[in-house]
């Protein structure tokens, strides 16, 4: 049985998971994919966090979203500034309960965090893979997924949870492996991209495809990286990330200096703040990776085989769901959520649906908001009554001692 | 569970499915679906009646009534039922045409502005009726279009819709004898179980 990758960790939050540690888990099995290749081996990385129960069957396996990765609670070394992308809401008594759940995390393929991508070597051709790296799909991801689930003895998952496109992924695992999943969790997410969606994400594609340094995806073997593509491409995701109000308050017409001074430099402050997360992205994330992962979420259409009846689509679907949405994201605004929820809805499935306040936008999902907490900890303590999951006997002696 | 909720669990048939309007904490779909198999959907505003639905693990899908049910299909459910929110929306008439489109078989309860003792605080003291079924002041309450069992009973008619069964609730009772002799005076809260022809 995988043991938590959790260790007892001084001077962070009591509520944290403490210091993880990734793992790899290798595939040998050719895996087929949507675009018609095959991939004849991969890797994926992944972290844990809690324990897996006796019955197998307290295990919850989060999504992540466009640039996301395994990575989403507790820390890796004591010099992190920052615990995972999801910490506010994984944890000992949070939402999703450490106490109570063991979660599963992973790198989807094609990422550049660990799991076999772009930036991993191509066994046939001794090269990197790069620009050759074939396109995975949201149905791709959740194969392989499952493949994930077998190795840890998983049979069903008590909940998979995801936001924005680890949404897309949730859903379509209620599709693809209806009798594994018991419960599903899609926040802030879309059954298909708006025509919008799709232009946001090709401006982004050619911000990338067309900077001198990306030499057709090749950058990797001309020692460089498309830094100037990666930038722009980041700024505008992030602009549609947050919403007008968000940015309004956060930075206003702010000024960097007292006078304007009539040129292209940073003059306010939200240049600079789209400057930094875009040079920060640049030369964290993989080119190649953001291209794979922007189609993914444009090809995903679970409705487009049922002549775009998503309700169609939906009939295999078994668990209950919980759907939530912002009301400030106008990336995937509320309405795509309730669309959703009207699908289910129609085919007769269990569902419950809400509409959080919040002044973030997109963002939303990530961050903890009191009744976005309740409702999701609401949902997740039901998961664990109907599900007979008991709180894990912490050896309160032993922890004291660690600590 | 409220006198009103008592009365309409009777109502609903084993394994109906159905459609509860403003349906609060959900405690008479819980109920509905233990014992009597009952299947469907609450709809709901209030964030707080959303997430105590969530925990009893009822279906709850937040919505203004005020929008209509123009999400949900004709003919899709076995009844709709509404209790305490008619006199809270924007446009009653439309909200029992539309409850009447999703399914053949409406319930609805509402606080009935007949009731003696609203008349003693209209009639005699000349103040806008509080009481334990109105309980806000003029100038906050969210109940905008009240009525009385008879205004009902008129705009049923008007629509040609028939009634398959009324009664009234007072207090804490499912009814006292003369509440049913003489409803809109002495029912405090009326429900009503119309279908259309």
């Amino acid at each position: 049985m995988p043991d938590s990758d959790t260790l007892a960790f001084v001077d962070r939050p009591a509520d944290s998971v403490g210091l993880v540690t990734p793992h790899i888990a290798k595939f040998d099995t050719p895996l087929p994919l949507a675009c018609g290749k095959v991939l004849p081996e991969y890797e994926l990385i992944y972290e844990t966090y809690g324990t897996l129960n006796a019955a197998r069957n307290n295990a919850v396996l989060i999504c992540h979203a466009l640039s996301g990765h395994h990575h989403a609670a507790g820390y890796h070394g004591s010099e992190d500034r920052k615990p995972g992308w999801w910490d506010a809401h994984i944890g000992p008594g949070k939402s999703i309960d450490t106490n109570r759940f063991f979660v599963v995390s992973l790198n989807n393929l094609g990422g550049c965090h660990g799991s076999t991508g772009p930036v991993s070597h191509n066994p046939e051709t001794g090269r990197q893979w790069g620009p050759d790296f074939p396109m995975v799909t949201v149905s791709d991801w959740v194969v392989s997924q499952a493949r994930l689930a077998d190795q840890l003895g998983i049979e069903r998952w008590a909940a998979a949870v995801g936001g924005s496109l680890g949404g897309m992924q949730v859903l379509q695992w209620t599709m693809t492996y209806p009798e594994r999943v018991a419960n599903a969790v899609v926040i802030a997410a879309t059954p298909r991209l708006s025509a919008q969606n799709i232009a946001f994400n090709e401006v982004a594609r050619q911000a990338i495809r067309s900077d001198p340094e990306f030499f057709g995806g090749w950058y990797a073997e001309h020692d460089t990286v498309p830094k100037r593509g990666l930038k722009l491409a980041r700024m505008v995701g992030h602009i549609t990330y947050l919403s007008e109000d968000a940015m309004g308050s956060k930075f206003g017409r702010d000024l960097r200096s007292t006078d304007l001074n009539f040129g292209f430099d940073v003059e306010f402050q939200v240049e600079s703040y789209l400057r930094y997360q875009g040079d920060m992205f640049s030369t964290a994330f993989d080119a190649n990776t953001y291209l794979l992962m922007t189609k993914a979420l444009d090809y995903f259409d679970p409705s487009a085989a049922q002549s775009s009846d998503l309700a169609s689509a939906l009939a295999p679907a078994q668990c209950p769901f919980l759907v939530v949405s912002f009301t400030t994201d106008w990336r995937f605004p509320p309405a795509r959520s309730r669309e959703l929820v009207d699908a289910l809805t129609r085919a007769g499935k269990a569902v419950s649906y809400a509409n959080i306040d919040s002044p973030h936008g997109h963002d939303a999902f990530l961050l903890p908001e009191p009744r976005y907490h309740a409702l999701f900890n609401a949902f997740m303590t039901r998961i664990a009554r109907e599900l007979n999951i008991d709180e894990m006997a912490i050896d309160e002696t032993a922890r004291e001692e660690t600590l | 569970m409220r006198a009103d909720l008592e009365l309409i669990y009777d109502w609903v048939p084993q394994g109906a499915h159905v459609l509860d309007l403003a349906c609060g904490d959900g405690v008479l779909l819980q109920r509905l679906a233990q014992e009597k198999n009952v299947t469907g959907y609450g709809l709901e505003i209030d964030p707080d009646g959303i997430t105590q639905c969530v925990s009893r693990g009822v279906n709850v899908i937040e919505h203004n009534l005020d929008d209509g049910l123009g999400s949900f299909c004709d003919n899709s459910y076995d009844q709709v039922i509404m209790t305490q929110a008619l006199q809270a929306l924007r446009r009653p008439d439309k909200m029992l045409d539309e409850m009447l489109r999703v399914a053949e078989e409406g319930i609805i309860t509402f606080p009935n502005f007949a009731y003696w003792r609203h008349r003693i605080h209209l009639g005699l003291r000349g103040y806008m009726p509080v009481s334990k079924s109105l309980p806000h002041a003029w100038y906050d309450t969210p109940n905008i279009h009240l009525s009385t069992f008879n205004d009902f009973e008129h705009l049923c008619r008007e629509k040609g819709l028939v009634i398959v069964d009324r009664a009234v609730g007072v207090g804490d009772h499912k009814g006292h004898w003369s509440s049913k002799w003489w409803p809109n005076l002495f029912g405090e809260i009326a429900i009503f179980r119309v279908r259309r022809r």
